[in-house]
């Protein structure tokens, strides 16, 4: 049985029993089924939270689990269970198939398995070197040190997690895949307060893969930024609201794109009906100077991969060229329902999902001009310098709050705002990014959708909004 | 294994480890849902999902925890090791012990437990709401976010002090969101949310009419000028900024310094004198109840507002301790145990001669804005500061007609609004998140594209 290959504390899967998942997915074809699925995990996490200068808490955690997906026409049963046994498999089978109510007759042909390809091989060795516990909590406190630069930072934040992932994919298409992945992000965060006023700011690094990553984080200068930021902000007056030109700052600033579009880009949004883009294939959706890619094989950065969750290498896909729509970010069910190719982004969060389109690492590709160029071009304006988080609606209006803000006058940053919202709609906002900068930088982040929470990196260069919704006081 | 066993397999393996003092939470699913499109089933789901969190106490008497999803025999082993060993990073300036209520007495709802309908039925009830409520509009067009479930749970609390906690329930969700399209206008869309303790229970034509009358109702719509307006939150959306700003209330935020409040803040006076606010977790209309908290403490109506005054903070086993007060029944099961709300009711206090009454939503002639719902709690409060920019759903009231509002952000900070509330109106409407009347506030900012 499966179950007795797993042992605690290492590479749980390692060479997986070929002969039993293939019993499995022969049982689903032979009960008539479309395509069969078995996506196995087994995690391995850690967080940890330095506050102060002490460590308030470790927490680790460990898991495995199963998804196993029956597809049957353009529909699917998705059964996850924690039951890793031969006889839980099957049963997660048979209540897919059951659910779909399968009755039919006609057998599609499973002709068994490729050859493994394990794109977690060359990472086993690097295991042994992800940090340790102590070793963390030791940086953490050191960093958190760091933030102590001033007597109006009254809280001070390191947090740090890991995320050892092992998963094995096989299909009934022969697909045999398995991966080792590694997340490993920290952050930093404080609150600065002066009588009635307060401001926040915050930090956040992240790697995938690499486990030395971490030790390279320069948590001094992240400890500058946060504090630098917050007091900033401290005594900064409430934006006024209204509609005006803004320029949003490279790195974490591409979250305008990833809410703003790059959701109504992903196949799922097709299905639903909920993307305007849906037949604008090869048409203007974005002004000429906007270029825009998704990829999964940005080296080290959050959201790469070395094969998606539906065992397929991701591929680099350009979304939009000088404005022309070129591509939807399309996977197994995406192909299946809307005819668009897969594209390596089927993701999930873990085994209790079925894997969605998903984007990876999205940004902006870079423009000719300069930050300045930007700002010099706006007499009264918003230069947004930290961008919060951000929502888009089944309407594709999307939203966006800004952490870190200032003025625009004639052509200069004066002074810095408070409370801004930037709202919009995604068809209406694209046409209106009018420059680009040359300064293309990525960040990572998470993104929470219908399959659940996952690693990816947003990014841009500076970028022009000529006209956006401003939400203030 | 049942919960007993579960108990008893972890006792013995804690003792074949050496480790004395322990406690454990667990949580047991079975869950089901369907998704349909345009008629046809699109995804269907089963999951069953086991949870359990261990935590250890070492000989210095710091906690340790881990959580894991394997309770097999090895996979309980492994868990109480790791956290023996997380315990060696225990948080020295904060000790966390069993809650003193872990063995007092709980007060478990009497609800009939469902039986589950299967995936078969949840199928075609779905397929069923759906026709409806397509057919309820020639503009509704699509029903893009849809879903029916039900789900089977068991809860278990238990420490090597021999508490032992356990309730088990079923509960059942039905969501419907309609998109609504007319030409040369932006699509709309709206929904409803219905919950119930089994399928059987949900009112489903309510939750179709509900959400084709709130999506048809906005094809109206207009842009609203930016500026400073009367508003009148519906009970949907009071409680909503009531719970982003939760930390007002809560010990854990107030220790880590990031409440508004402080530790002398009970019996501050923080709103109009006609406000009372209460957690009440075992209410009747709560189908997600629970009678003990992550520590076991027994859940309770908790007064957190009373006649515009702070009467209550929200508490765990330690900051219970260090406020020199009992847990209230909030806590989760962590290494850091976190605090948070169950269910939110809010009501008018007898204390209400200062409100204006003529403020009603249903009678009101005036000009006021009309908040239906608040949208991106994430992205737009920034609760250890009390301030709030958000987007929002709803209509413009002039000379009593109404129009939708297009898209709109409404500002403002929470002290501001708490302190300049004009009207609770006498009805209280039950949401899915709790009970709360509608609630009119002086002037807030609105930010519109006019």
């Amino acid at each position: 049985m499966l179950s007795s290959q797993i042992k605690s504390n290492e590479i749980v899967f390692g060479s997986c029993n070929k002969d039993l998942l293939e019993e499995i997915i022969f049982y689903g074809i032979g009960l008539g089924a479309d395509f069969v699925e078995i996506f196995l995990e087994s995690t391995d996490n850690s967080s940890v939270l330095a506050e102060e200068d002490f460590i308030t808490s470790v927490s680790p955690s460990f898991g495995r689990g199963a998804g196993i997906r029956i597809f049957k026409e353009k529909k699917d049963g998705f059964v996850s269970t924690n039951d890793l046994t031969k006889h839980g498999l099957m049963r997660s089978v048979s209540q897919a198939i059951e659910m779909l109510d399968i009755t039919d007759n006609k057998k599609e042909v499973f002709n068994g398995l490729n050859k493994h390809r394990d794109y977690g091989l060359s990472k086993k060795k690097w295991i042994n070197e992800v940090p340790s516990i102590h070793e963390i909590s030791e940086k953490l406190l050191v960093s958190t040190k760091s933030l102590k630069k001033n007597n109006k930072i009254i809280t001070r934040k390191g947090s740090y997690s890991r995320n050892l992932q092992e998963v094995i994919i096989a299909s009934s298409d022969g697909t045999y895949v398995s991966d080792i992945r590694l997340h490993q992000t920290v952050g930093l965060n404080v609150i600065a307060s002066d009588a009635q006023y307060r401001s926040s700011g915050s930090r956040r690094f992240g790697s995938s893969g690499i486990p030395s990553e971490f030790r390279l984080w320069d948590h001094e200068k992240a400890a500058n930024d946060v504090v630098e930021s917050s007091m900033n902000m401290l005594y900064a007056d409430y934006v006024d609201a209204g509609q005006m030109p803004v320029v949003l700052a490279n790195k974490f600033g591409g979250v305008i794109f990833h809410e703003a579009c790059g959701h109504l880009l992903e196949t799922t949004q097709i299905e639903r009906g909920t993307t305007p883009f849906e037949n604008k294939l090869n048409e203007k959706i974005a002004h000429e100077s906007v270029t825009a890619i998704d990829e999964g094989i940005s080296e080290g950065s959050f959201g790469s991969l070395s094969v998606d969750d539906e065992g397929m290498e991701p591929e680099k896909s350009v979304l939009i060229k000088d404005g022309i729509l070129k591509k939807f970010i399309s996977d197994r069910a995406g192909e299946l329902r809307t005819g668009h190719k897969r594209t390596g982004s089927g993701r999930r969060q873990n085994y209790s999902f079925a894997a969605a389109s998903r984007m990876r690492n999205t940004y902006i590709a870079k423009g000719d001009y300069s930050k300045e160029d930007l700002i010099n071009s706006i007499s009264d304006g918003l230069y947004c310098k930290s961008m919060g988080g951000g929502s888009v609606g089944a309407t594709g209006q999307f939203n966006f709050a800004v952490e870190e803000g200032y003025l625009i006058k004639n052509g200069k940053l004066t002074n810095p705002v408070k409370g801004a919202t930037l709202i919009g709609e995604a068809k209406e906002v694209m046409p209106k990014i009018s420059m680009c900068g040359n300064d293309l930088e990525l960040a990572p982040g998470f993104c929470g959708s219908i399959s659940g929470s996952v690693n990816v990196t947003v990014g841009q260069p500076h970028i022009k909004v000529d006209s956006i919704t401003v939400g203030g006081r | 294994m049942n919960s007993r066993e579960i108990t008893t397999q972890i006792s013995d393996a804690a003792e074949s480890l050496n480790l004395r003092k322990w406690d454990y939470g667990a949580s047991f699913s079975n869950d089901f849902s369907v998704q349909v499109d345009k008629g046809e089933a699109k995804q269907l789901k089963a999951s069953q999902k086991q949870i359990l969190t261990i935590r250890v106490w070492n000989q210095s008497n710091l906690v340790g925890i881990t959580t894991t999803s394997d309770i097999s025999e090895s996979g309980i082993k492994k868990a109480l090791k790791q956290a023996n060993i997380a315990s060696d990073f225990g948080n020295k300036n904060e000790s966390t012990e069993f809650s003193p209520l872990s063995k007092d007495p709980i007060k478990v709802k009497e609800v009939k437990k469902r039986n589950p309908v299967g995936i078969k039925k949840l199928l075609t009830l779905l397929r069923e709401a759906e026709v409806k409520l397509l057919k309820s509009h020639e503009s509704i067009k699509s029903v893009p976010y849809n879903g029916l479930s039900e789900s089977f749970f068991e809860r278990v609390y238990a420490n090597s002090d021999g508490a032992f906690r356990s309730y088990s329930k079923s509960q059942a969700a039905l969501y419907l969101y309609a998109r609504a399209e007319e030409k040369n206008k932006k699509p709309r869309s709206s929904g409803s949310i219905k919950l119930g303790y089994g399928v059987d229970d949900i009112d489903i034509e309510s939750c179709i009419r509900e959400a084709s009358n709130k999506t048809i109702s906005h094809l109206n719509y207009s842009s609203i000028k930016t500026d400073k307006y009367l508003i009148c939150f519906s009970p949907e959306s009071f409680l909503t900024i009531i719970s982003a700003f939760s930390s007002m209330f809560n010990a854990r935020s107030i220790i880590d310094g990031v409440s508004l409040s402080n530790k002398n803040s009970i019996g501050e006076k923080i709103s109009t004198e006609a406000l009372n606010i209460y957690d009440d977790g075992l209410h009747e209309k709560n189908i997600s109840s629970s009678p003990f908290d992550g520590e076991g403490t027994p859940t309770k109506r908790l007064c957190l507002i009373n006649k515009g005054r702070i009467e209550n903070f929200i508490h765990s086993e330690s900051t219970a301790r260090i406020f020199k007060t009992n847990p209230t029944g909030h806590a989760g099961l962590g290494s850091k145990v976190s605090v948070s709300p169950d269910w939110i009711v809010v009501e008018k206090s007898e204390e209400n001669f200062d409100l204006k009454t003529s403020l009603d939503h249903s009678t009101y002639q005036g000009e006021f804005v009309y908040i239906e719902e608040l949208n991106a709690i994430h992205a737009g409060v920034r609760a250890s500061q009390g301030s709030f920019s958000l987007p929002f759903d709803g209509w413009l009231y002039k000379n009593g007609e109404k129009i939708s509002i297009e898209s709109a952000t409404v500002a403002g900070d929470i002290k501001y609004l708490l302190k300049n509330i004009l009207n609770i109106e006498s009805s209280q409407e039950v949401t899915t998140s709790g009970i709360s009347p509608h609630i009119w506030v002086d002037e807030l900012s609105i930010t519109g594209d006019a």
